[in-house]
């Protein structure tokens, strides 16, 4: 049988995007949830080291296996991905072993199809390397990929997690300093929590304008 | 109980919906409205990425090989739209595909879709930018523009200037009364002259009615306003004409699922879909070539650094928009802000959108200057087997799988390698930026601008409406959203969407004349409902001649 057949894709789907609604009723970015312990350490190891593939970080001890360390700063699991995965309040939540069955099923048999010799103290996509948990996402994402739209979502959490903060309201963790905002960047608002930017324009003119445009403003 | 009925019915409240419905009911018939998505006021849109909040009014719908960014809410489209305004160039209205058919009605050229044009950009209004008005971001590309000897146009939005901050939160809609959706022109005044706007009701099914005097039968249900999927009720309205205006990824969906009940519909309903040619790069700028090569800063230390400074659309160059170049060669380049929501579709070398230099990438993410080429694709889409409700599986607010799928041919792959080229001549310049596509791997191609896939033609064999946006072999059932536009149009489409809709009006009025609905039609500003004269009134009588009034 083949490792995926007892997942319902369908239902792994659903529970990804349900997933995204329930985000706002998540707590604090730091703090995994109860349930993250619940999923167990196997699972959520495997789950992190998926999210530090896409956006590495640094590890947060010299035994970190999960976070490969490829990356100064923080990454996504720093984020708070893994909060916001295991959240109790998620649909999300009771698909989350089988997704991180699946990802140790593919990355055992990318390990047996190169000869990779697997540590037996942590689920074998935390057991790959760097480079090669890069080279097996790589692999989920070509388009024959059977799963790939499951993989697409999850990676698409990922990127919410570290560039937006999802599940938080935008102005509390720029405020509370959000990893991945403060990576970026972002911008913070007024005091009154929107933003305004009345220097927004260099000014003045920086090219000419098409010489067949409109009075409106429109190609001829 | 008496049958619910109305004159007229519209399905979609976004520029397809809401200017037929304001015409017909200044006409003097009895307009509704049905909106899928929930009415927001100004005061309760918000500036935050947090997932509850613009999933509210947007979804992302994932197809196979395209995701597609749409309105959903009262208003529509318009709502969360980035009010870029401009009309297509003539050139479009020529196209032709790979048998040498013409696409659009012969009937419809630039020409005599500009008195419409005029109309809606008088009625929303639309504002002309001046230097002063456009972003730091639109700045950088009209100056690298210059610079590679091209021009660049600040582009006309519709947007009160006067109220706006910038603030550049328009997909979560405007909190400052600003940009100038449906809910501030049109849909108030439908409801001046008496429209009922119903949010919250997902149209399943369009049937012919059994109550004498109406002629199609559409079947709703209700929706739980913090969960889209749960139904909280169900009914059905009996009407004698219907406007569909469900999106160009609602509309051919509902009409597949009542092909049956409908004794069939077209074939080209649910083909020739087109993600608008859209192809986005993201550039990241060397801040010292922007300051030594463009001659810019914002300040003593800074040249660029402004993502998320500014409308999201403020810049573009119209210099490939040449008729005389040949298909798939020609498009506009535009500046444009897309939310830190797509980050993950950046790439760094070697075609990577993860990993440590994208993580590096990140970190440059307010230098990154990400520009749209809206290009000539081939309308190549389909949509395949409807799902049992709505238009997509909706997963949650704010996402759901569709069942579109596109694979771009050889003349759409073309179009984008010309625009990539383009883009980096300009760009790259002299080390000026790094400029590469949006990689496909996530969410395949991604276009906030669906067209076609209901398309008004002359010819049965490739499109789905008549010249004036009627269902073929359904009278009295018209289209008018942007599924009715029968190809990209290499700018924003909200315009031409809205004028095609504002064309369609005084046919429509004559169908409800002959089914028997006292309408009395003009164009009218919907701000002053004051009859407009000239040209649009001269173009609205021919196109009632044409539908027969």
């Amino acid at each position: 049988m083949p490792p995926t057949a007892d997942i319902d894709r369908r239902a792994v789907l659903r529970g990804l995007a349900a997933a995204v609604a329930a985000l706002p009723v998540l707590g604090t970015v730091a703090a995994p949830a109860a349930s993250a312990a619940a999923l167990g350490s196997w699972p959520v190891s495997t789950l992190e080291a998926f999210a530090d593939t896409l956006v590495p970080g640094e590890r947060r001890s010299s035994s970190d296996r999960a976070i490969a360390g490829a990356a100064p700063g923080p990454g996504a699991v720093q984020a708070g991905v893994i909060a916001l995965l295991t959240s109790p309040e998620l649909p999300l939540n009771p698909l989350l072993p089988g997704i991180a069955a699946l990802l140790d099923a593919r990355a055992t048999a990318f390990a047996v199809s190169r000869l990779i010799l697997l540590p037996i103290d942590r689920p074998p996509f935390v057991g790959l390397s760097f480079d090669h948990r890069t080279t097996l996402v790589a692999r989920l994402f070509q388009a024959d990929d059977l799963d790939r739209a499951i993989w697409q979502l999850l990676a698409f959490l990922v990127g919410l997690a570290f560039d937006t903060a999802a599940h938080r309201h935008t102005a509390q963790a720029l405020a509370e300093g959000h990893p991945g905002l403060v990576w970026t960047g972002f911008p913070p608002p007024d005091a009154d929590g929107l933003w305004r930017y009345p220097a927004h324009s260099y000014g003045t003119a920086l090219a000419e304008p098409h010489p067949a445009t409109t009075p409106s403003g429109s190609p001829a | 109980m008496s049958p619910q009925t109305t004159d007229v019915l519209v399905i979609g409240s976004g520029f397809g919906g809401a200017i037929p419905a304001y015409h017909l009911a200044a006409a003097g018939a009895r307009v509704t409205v049905l909106e899928r998505g929930p009415r927001l006021a100004t005061e309760e849109f918000t500036h935050d990425l947090g997932l509850g909040a613009y999933p509210r009014i947007v979804d992302v719908i994932k197809g196979d090989g395209i995701s597609v960014v749409a309105g959903n809410c009262v208003g529509g489209g318009s709502v969360v739209y980035f009010a870029a305004s401009l009309r297509a160039p003539s050139f479009v209205f020529d196209r032709r595909d790979a048998a040498g058919r013409r696409l659009w009605p012969a009937s419809l050229s630039r020409a005599a879709l500009d008195p419409w044009y005029e109309q809606v950009e008088q009625a929303l209004p639309v504002t002309k930018l001046d230097w002063p008005d456009v972003s730091y971001a639109g700045g950088v590309l009209a100056a690298a523009c210059d610079r590679a000897g091209h021009t660049c146009n600040p582009v006309p939005v519709a947007v009160d200037r006067a109220r706006c901050t910038d603030c550049n939160w328009m997909l979560s809609g405007c909190r400052f009364g600003a940009k100038r959706s449906m809910l501030l022109n049109y849909l108030p005044a439908a409801e001046a002259h008496g429209a009922e706007i119903r949010p919250l009701h997902e149209v399943q099914l369009i049937r012919p009615s059994t109550v004498p005097g109406y002629r199609y039968a559409v079947d709703h249900i209700t929706l739980d306003p913090s969960d889209y999927t749960c139904p909280t009720g169900a009914g059905t309205l009996h009407t004698k004409v219907l406007v569909l205006a469900a999106g160009a990824v609602g509309t051919p969906v509902l009409l597949q699922r009542s092909a049956l009940a409908l004794g069939g519909v077209p074939p080209a309903v649910g083909g020739y879909f087109s993600g608008n040619g859209d192809r986005v790069s993201v550039a990241e700028m060397d801040e010292g070539k922007v300051r030594s090569l463009l001659g810019l800063s914002r300040s003593a230390t800074v040249a660029y650094e402004a993502l998320h400074i500014g409308m999201p659309i403020t810049a573009a160059s119209f210099d490939r928009l040449d008729a005389s170049a040949p298909q798939f060669s020609r498009f506009t380049l535009q500046q444009i802000y897309f939310p830190a929501v797509t980050n993950t579709l950046a790439q760094t070398a070697g075609q990577r959108w993860s990993g440590v230099a994208k993580k590096q990438m990140r970190a440059r993410w307010r230098s990154w200057l990400t520009v749209l080429a809206m290009t000539e694709d081939e309308a190549e889409g389909s949509f395949g087997v409807p799902p049992l409700t709505g238009s997509f599986t909706r997963l949650a607010n704010g996402l759901g799988l569709g069942t579109m799928r596109f694979a771009p041919t050889s003349g759409t792959r073309r179009g984008w390698a010309e625009a990539d080229t383009h883009t980096r001549a300009v760009l790259e310049r002299d080390g000026l930026a790094t400029v590469r596509p949006w990689s496909e791997d996530v969410a395949g191609t991604v276009t906030a601008h669906p067209l076609a896939s209901c398309r008004l033609g002359d010819s049965a064999a490739i499109s789905a409406l008549t010249e004036l946006n009627e269902l073929r072999t359904h009278p009295g059932l018209f289209v008018t959203d942007g599924s009715a536009v029968p190809t990209s149009l290499t700018v924003n489409p909200s315009l031409t969407i809205a004028a095609l809709a504002e064309r369609a009006c005084p046919a429509i009025a004559a169908r409800c004349a002959q089914y028997g609905v006292p309408v009395r039609y003009a164009p009218s500003d919907p701000l002053t409902g004051a009859t407009r004269r000239g040209e649009v009134a001269e173009a609205a009588r021919a196109v009632a001649v044409r539908a027969g009034a």
